[in-house]
């Protein structure tokens, strides 16, 4: 098993504070900056992109100043948002990596959309749902600005055929697909879990959020209290 | 009036003409689903290019930059024939240079063929294009791109099965021959077919093209040429442009003219069946979400779970222990 100082779940940062509720902090200002950036550029993306996607949705470009204004920044949120995305991903890969317990938690699927806690395992920092948006988000993201760069006429036209452009736009298309869809199961668990939306903005979470999701996790921190330096 | 020129040989009238083809006309509008039909239907036009008349002087290259007022920079000798060396949004046309070898014969032959948008009647510009009436199709066969939609994404590019968009990186808007829609509005045919010194390009209704080219390629045949033909690709439903070959057996000899020209499936598959499949996925993710928002209960954080936690951290004893397998 895990030696006893060195964390298994807890990452930098992480920290029990006492009182009632107990309080946990889960994200430093840092990475919750960062995050809000690579929500907003992946938000400005969804739409410009989906702009350019169907000409249903074409009126969003009006978003943006016009056609050529979104066909101009929609490559530009693309970095941004590679750039922040890989900030993060650098943080949090290794608290992501599959374990034993997300195959079960995978398997109890309808007793996680139904909330019925009880039935799960106990969790460290992630469930197996927060992984999975992980590494597609990773995985998609990476495919996104590889196909991204052979369609960005602006800069790089002359570097690639035609062909290789043509396989790059449908695949551009289908990634961006996914990554939608991603985005919403994201957004949609964490207003559905409630008390989750406050990592992402205070910063914290209440003691019994972190015992009814990420009881592993909160076992660590308390721990770690009991046994860290004197304050 | 006739509705659609007949020839691209006579002089215009002195007195000013109304334009005879305006957006009443358009049959096809990028981007655009529920275009109102045309009021009526032109004749269709089209361009024919026999390569065996033509002797590679670049008049109609040279009429094509005066009439569309283009600006090609001066440029590099490279040692080929081609001036510019590609198609550019200043040079809507090209005459491209192949010096083969005929295997019959073992005789050189300088196939020169004049490049340019083939006005295709099933355009793929057109199917790429994303911005509403930034590439139109009027009911005489012209495809036409209207630059103040054009956003120059480039998918044009993508779309098109001949190579033939070049975005500028001036204005950042997709250029092609036009088939000199504004001269064909007033009863002219297009300037490269006016210039021509051989009539080696000539203009006229697609019928009457196809006439013309029967009785050129029937000269050819009788001339020893067996495989001579006209090159009206049926995979993108015929072109508005079209050739004349000596060896229509085998275009891919001019200068890489596809032998089986359509709509590359990539591009039909990611504006057909992705973009639907697409928008079910997202509208299925997002509505999903919504009927379980407002249905299902939502997972709170309840009293006992915060009980839990205050006693976890306060006195570890008292809190419920880990599940058994999970005890260290």
């Amino acid at each position: 098993m895990a030696e006893p100082n060195k964390p298994r779940y807890a990452q930098p940062g992480d920290k029990v504070l006492p009182g009632k509720p107990v309080t946990v902090n889960r994200y430093g200002p840092g990475a919750r900056l960062n995050h809000w950036i690579t929500a907003s550029s992946l938000i400005l993306l969804a739409l410009s992109g989906l702009a350019l996607f169907t000409p249903a949705l074409f009126f969003l470009t009006g978003l943006f100043g016009g056609g050529q204004n979104t066909r101009a920044l929609h490559p530009w949120f693309g970095v941004v948002l590679f750039i922040s995305f890989f900030v993060f991903f650098f943080q949090l890969w290794k608290a992501n990596l599959p374990e034993r317990v997300d195959w079960v938690w995978l398997r109890k699927l309808r007793d996680v959309v139904g909330g019925h806690e009880e039935n799960l395992p106990e969790l460290g920092k992630y469930n197996a749902g927060q992984k999975i948006v992980f590494w597609a988000m990773a995985g998609l993201i990476l495919v996104l600005i590889g196909s991204g760069v052979v369609i960005w006429e602006q800069y790089f036209s002359a570097y690639f055929t035609i062909p290789q452009m043509r396989v790059a736009v449908l695949v551009h298309s289908i990634a961006a697909v996914l990554i939608i869809c991603v985005f919403i199961m994201h957004v949609y668990a964490a207003i559905w879990t409630r008390g989750t939306l406050r990592a992402m903005t205070r910063g914290t979470v209440t003691g019994g959020w972190a015992w009814r999701h990420h009881r592993k996790w909160l076992r660590e921190l308390a721990g770690q209290r009991k046994a860290g330096p004197a304050e | 009036m006739i509705d659609s020129p007949r020839t691209a040989v006579s002089n215009p009238p002195t007195q000013p003409l109304a334009s005879n083809l305006g957006p009443g006309d358009v049959v096809r509008r990028s981007a655009t689903a529920d275009l109102p039909p045309p009021g009526r239907q032109l004749t269709e036009v089209a361009k024919l290019i026999d390569v065996s008349k033509c002797i590679g002087c670049k008049a109609c290259q040279s009429a094509c930059i005066e009439w569309n007022d283009t600006h090609p920079g001066v440029g590099e000798n490279v040692g080929i024939y081609e001036n510019p060396h590609d198609l550019t949004e200043n040079m809507f046309t090209l005459m491209r240079f192949t010096e083969w070898v005929n295997p019959e014969t073992d005789s050189l032959e300088w196939l020169i063929r004049k490049d340019g948008c083939m006005h295709c009647a099933d355009p793929g510009c057109l199917k790429a294009c994303p911005a509403p009436g930034a590439i139109v199709q009027y009911s005489n066969g012209i495809v036409d791109f209207i630059h103040e939609n054009c956003i120059g994404c480039g998918y044009c590019v993508k779309g098109c099965p001949f190579n033939i968009p070049r975005i500028s990186k001036a204005d950042h808007r997709s250029y092609k021959c036009t088939l000199c829609s504004d001269r064909v509005a007033v009863g002219q045919g297009p300037a490269c077919a006016k210039a021509c010194p051989t009539q080696a390009i000539v203009f006229g209704t697609k019928e009457d093209m196809k006439k013309h080219a029967a009785g050129r390629i029937a000269d050819l045949k009788s001339r020893g040429y067996a495989n001579a033909g006209l090159y009206d690709p049926p995979g993108v439903g015929g072109t508005h442009v079209m050739y004349v070959l000596h060896h229509a057996d085998k275009p891919h000899i001019y200068a890489n003219l596809p032998d089986d020209p359509k709509i590359s499936p990539l591009v039909q598959s990611w504006k057909g069946v992705t973009k639907y499949v697409g928008i079910a996925a997202m509208g299925f993710m997002a509505v999903g979400s919504m009927i379980h928002g407002v249905f299902a209960r939502a997972n709170r954080v309840s009293h006992e779970d915060e009980a839990h936690a205050e006693q976890l951290v306060e006195n570890p004893a008292k809190a419920p222990p880990p599940p058994p397998e999970e005890r260290v």
